[in-house]
């Protein structure tokens, strides 16, 4: 079953994706009041090496292959029969490669101006926790790194945030706690009944997935109380409220994060364990869900037209894409489900070099209002040259990632949910609308005195854009090396909702 | 014919059994007697003593469990007391508050520039009631120990001199305390009315073998409803908990850290002993009760924290709120029909040891910080800057605060973990919401806190300085939080034969 169970012995690969960053995040806090160079050192070469692990890790990977791959699993707490179960499969790998890949640009390229050694000993945190969440394959493990991320998530926004910071800091915590409160019940919830199935007690997701048999009413109850969580995480509309708070008040390097990487935990939480575990209940909820999902499209469409300040018009979009994201999970379609696993990675790597496009523009104007800015295209045409792709690749423009993650999700929801679907793809004109109305205002005309001064991007900047913009042009012309590896671990997941829902 | 006078028979005593009570005992009354026919010790000394009579009473709690384990639960002293692993831990957890409480006080009565040893004496004494309440197997040997403990906090709770709150919490404390001994008493005799006995194995055995005859079960319920509001009072539960904020905040910060700890815990278990013990039959009766009063002290004690402004009255609703999770597990452990019924015994056990040293840890921390702010009180905004005065303090706060709320690999997350567990697996689902959803509430509490250190700009820029002993209590318990948050594992091991409560 587990072609590479022989390399997992030798070297715990997932293990140290987890454990590095921690280890780092000490080193870090440790060194920072004596040493503040070599902290920097320490964060970085921490941050580098988990980048490094991970893109091995995609490296080795088996393309074609739907099981869980470096498996490693060891016994942690006994007497809940709770291990620590790390796993990749095609839907989780191409979120750690993002989360590796994320954090180093994000320690490189931002400057956090003050309380440095904080600010990266909870980055590095952050970082293990996300991590942590894409791998785990236990349902505890699941929950406290699902949580754990709350709280280097709360100090970065609280710490490094704009005027606004501690009240969109405690929401957000208290936001997403309230989620995971009902999850946690849902979780125990859920191995209290699997054992009567499975005649042991253990929180391994894919022993619970394959061996319990819920009845209806209580698989939607348990379904329920996941979805409450990831609703939150996603957010799903009407969950939504915390986001946009968190988003611009949260400082440029958190805003990166929690839209490249943090968000994906709802939707990969929807996937791989409300669907894989509740398959029936998931189809029952999902009128509801897709209802939820089109109205986040179109309203996370309408309110970005509507906002002044450029953040806070990227944090609405991310409403809108993420709404399809969920629309293409539970369409349940093999390509719908592919089409939202790219479509996960596609929305981290563009949205959040639009979020570091304007933390730039902040860094330069001191203001993120639309009105303020004008003509910047006349003084700082690369900057605005960058600034296009991005923005097309959250468009969705063909030959651009995010056009290949959306089509995909269209196309495979418009058998299991044509009208959704339907109202869905004015969601894709909104959002040409909005995206090219804001360059219009910010980049064209004449660029008035405040303006006229405009630094060009620096070859820092250019060299952290250009990754992006690299990631961006080549998955958007050749995805096919990306789909080959989600597709195997899809067409798997889709087969069990099938079974199980004959 | 036989003219012999029958001879009154004491009970056989196995001393060694009881040798913690008589530790506690003997540093009790040399710190008195010492330490009223000397004069005045060299600074730290008493506190010292009495932390040192602590440990051994641990050490040799310790030896008992292991006499537990290799022989089984048995009734001491003609069976007025039980000695059983739930006493044996729940004697640990006591006596370990006192410890790391003695190491406080010395620290805050340096701050408060005096040095007694009657403090410390009613500290052992408090331990000895409490101990005798967690090990009680006859609700009149409880109502001694319940007394020993109560009358040791009245006094405590007003023993600073100089400060009028504190006068004002003794008092209170006690009219209050006062009227709860009288419910629990009067609870008592009425059972006695109803079953003949006061041991708690024979108003089980005596409940269960009435079946047959008719019994006066309305005498029986009245009576363990009083001492459901005697317990009520003393653990506060709403809608008996006014005293509590005044009373914490009134009382010299060490002295609320040991009554949140070791008062609570020692009432806690005495609650759950009695009502597993004596009333399993009448399950049915005192389990909706359990429940109301859950679900009250859960709501109340954490949406009321939110509005506080200081912070020893925000964690003395935290710590009602943190009772109604212990009932949360006293609920779940009605439900007798189930098989898993024994798990919320365990996970009261586990909660009450965790909660114990991460009340202790916190209240130190609000101590040391109420000390060096200019009015001795602990408003929030004594806490402003100090995470940038002293982040390693700051941070041992943070890692209690989110234990408190419940955040995984903490300690606190542990304790809240089985006692959901406890209640969702005999189907308590709707309590189990309710208390996670309260836990959120509650959380919030905790973020002002964390706010006002680490967010908030400074008023002064001086410092907050650590005295030792209070470094290594704040020490004690930040590890204890941290190490069973990772390793749960590890008392886990402990508990997993401690539903076998003494019985004969």
């Amino acid at each position: 079953m587990i072609a590479s169970s022989a390399e997992v012995l030798n070297f715990p690969i997932l293990t140290l994706l987890v454990v590095l960053p921690v280890i780092g995040s000490i080193v870090v806090a440790l060194l920072g009041g004596s040493r503040p160079e070599w902290m920097k050192l320490a964060a970085l070469v921490s941050s580098v090496t988990t980048a490094a692990l991970s893109l091995w890790l995609l490296s080795a990977f088996k393309s074609g292959e739907a099981s869980f791959q470096f498996v490693s699993q060891h016994l942690w707490i006994s007497q809940w029969g709770i291990s620590w179960h790390l796993g990749v499969d095609g839907i989780s790998l191409f979120l750690i490669v993002l989360t590796g890949i994320l954090f180093p640009l994000v320690i490189i390229g931002i400057d956090p101006h003050h309380n440095e050694t904080s600010y990266f000993a909870w980055m590095l945190l952050l970082q293990a926790g996300v991590m942590g969440s894409f791998l785990s394959l236990d349902l505890f493990l699941f929950f406290v790194m699902f949580e754990i991320v709350l709280v280097p998530m709360y100090f970065l926004i609280g710490g490094w945030g704009y005027d606004q910071r501690v009240y969109a800091a405690t929401k957000f915590f208290l936001y997403t706690m309230a989620g995971s409160a009902f999850m946690l019940v849902g979780i125990i919830a859920t191995v209290a009944l699997a054992h009567r199935d499975l005649g042991v007690v253990t929180f391994d997701l894919v022993k619970i997935a394959e061996g319990a048999n819920f009845s209806t009413n209580a698989a939607r109850w348990l379904f329920l109380s996941f979805a409450i969580a990831f609703a939150v995480k996603v957010p799903l509309f009407p969950f939504h409220t915390w986001l946009p708070d968190a988003h611009t008040q949260a400082p440029t390097g958190g805003s990166v994060i929690l839209a490249g990487v943090l968000l994906k935990m709802g939707t990969y939480g929807f996937l791989r364990f409300g669907v894989y575990l509740f398959p029936q209940a998931a189809m029952w909820a999902r009128p509801a869900i897709f209802t939820l999902a089109v109205i986040g499209i179109i309203y996370g469409a309408i309110a970005a037209t509507m906002q002044r300040d450029l953040k806070r018009l990227v944090a609405y979009s991310s409403v809108a894409h993420l709404g399809f994201i969920v629309l293409g999970t539970f369409a349940l379609s093999s390509q719908a489900v592919t089409g939202a696993v790219m479509q996960m990675v596609n929305h981290g790597v563009s949205t959040g070099a639009l979020f570091l496009l304007v933390g730039m523009i902040y860094e330069r104007r001191h203001t993120r209002e639309i009105s303020e800015l004008r003509g910047i295209q006349h003084v700082a045409p690369i900057f605005a040259g960058v600034f296009t792709v991005v923005m097309l690749s959250s468009v969705g423009l063909p030959g651009l990632n995010g056009f290949v993650g959306e089509f995909l999700i269209l196309i495979g929801s418009f058998g299991p949910a044509r009208w959704w679907t339907v109202v869905a793809t004015v969601g894709v004109i909104l959002a040409a609308l909005y995206l090219l109305w804001a360059y219009q205002r910010v980049f064209h005309g004449e660029p008035d005195e405040a303006n006229s001064t405009f630094k060009e991007i620096t070859i820092r900047e250019g060299l952290l854009m250009s990754v992006f913009v690299a990631i961006i042009v080549v998955s958007g012309i050749y995805p096919k090396p990306i789909l080959d590896r989600i597709e195997p671990s899809v067409a798997a997941l889709i087969e069990h909702v099938e079974g199980q829902t004959k | 014919m036989n003219d012999q006078v029958p001879q009154f028979a004491g009970p056989v005593i196995d001393w060694f059994s009881v040798s913690p009570l008589l530790v506690l005992l003997f540093g009790a009354l040399l710190l008195l007697l010492v330490g009223s026919l000397t004069p005045q010790w060299r600074r730290g000394w008493y506190g010292l003593v009495s932390a040192l009579t602590a440990s051994v009473a641990i050490v040799l709690s310790i030896f008992l469990w292991r006499d537990v384990s290799s022989s089984g639960p048995k009734l001491l002293v003609g069976g007025a007391l039980a000695l059983d692993h739930f006493a044996v831990l729940a004697s640990i957890a006591i006596c370990s508050a006192v410890l790391l409480v003695s190491l406080v006080t010395s620290d805050y009565l340096a701050g408060e520039k005096s040095d007694m040893p009657e403090i410390y004496a009613l500290y052992l004494t408090a331990a000895i009631g409490g101990i005798v309440m967690v090990a009680a197997n006859d609700l009149i040997v409880l109502f001694l120990g319940l007394e020993t403990l109560s009358l040791s906090l009245y006094l405590l709770a007003a023993s600073n001199r100089k400060r009028a709150e504190s006068q004002e919490a003794g008092l209170k404390y006690f009219i209050l305390g006062g009227f709860a001994s009288a419910f629990f008493l009067y609870g008592v005799a009425l059972t006695y009315g109803a079953t003949g006995t006061t041991r708690l194995v024979d108003i089980n055995l005596a409940l269960n073998s009435y079946i047959t005859v008719p019994r006066n079960d309305t005498l029986l319920l009245i009576g363990v409803g009083l001492m459901l509001v005697g317990f009520g009072f003393k653990v506060s539960l709403v809608p008996f908990q006014a005293w509590t904020p005044d009373v914490y905040q009134g009382s010299p910060t060490p002295v609320t850290a040991l009554m949140a700890s070791a008062g609570k815990v020692a009432a806690l278990v005495a609650l759950v002993r009695v009502f597993v013990t004596a009333f399993p039959s009448r399950a049915d009766d005192w389990g909706p009760a359990v429940f109301v009063l859950a679900a009250l002290t859960l709501v109340v004690g954490s949406v009321v924290a939110v509005v506080q402004t200081d912070v020893k009255r925000m964690l003395a609703y935290s710590s009602i709120s943190h009772a109604g999770f212990i009932l949360v597990g006293l609920e779940a452990s009605s439900h007798r029909s189930s098989p898993d019924v024994g798990d919320g015994l365990t996970a009261i056990a586990v909660y009450v040891v965790l909660y114990a040293a991460l009340v202790v840890g916190t209240f130190s921390v609000v101590s040391v910080v109420a000390q060096n702010s200019n009015n001795g009180a602990a408003s929030l905004d004594a806490f402003k800057g100090v995470g940038k005065n002293n982040p390693v303090f700051a941070l041992a706060m943070t890692v209690l605060l989110l234990a408190q709320a419940g955040v995984p690999l903490t300690s606190g997350f542990v304790a809240k973990f089985g006692v959901i567990q406890a209640a969702i697996g005999v189907g308590s689902y709707e309590l189990a919401v309710i208390a996670m959803v309260c836990a959120v509430i509650a959380a919030f509490v905790y973020l002002r806190i964390m706010v006002s250190m680490w967010l908030s700009d400074a008023a002064s820029s001086t410092s907050v300085k650590v005295p030792l002993f209070s470094t290594i209590a704040i020490a004690i318990a930040v590890s204890v939080t941290l190490v069973i948050g990772v390793l749960p594992s590890l008392l886990l091991d402990l508990t997993s034969n401690l539903t076998q409560l003494a019985s004969k």
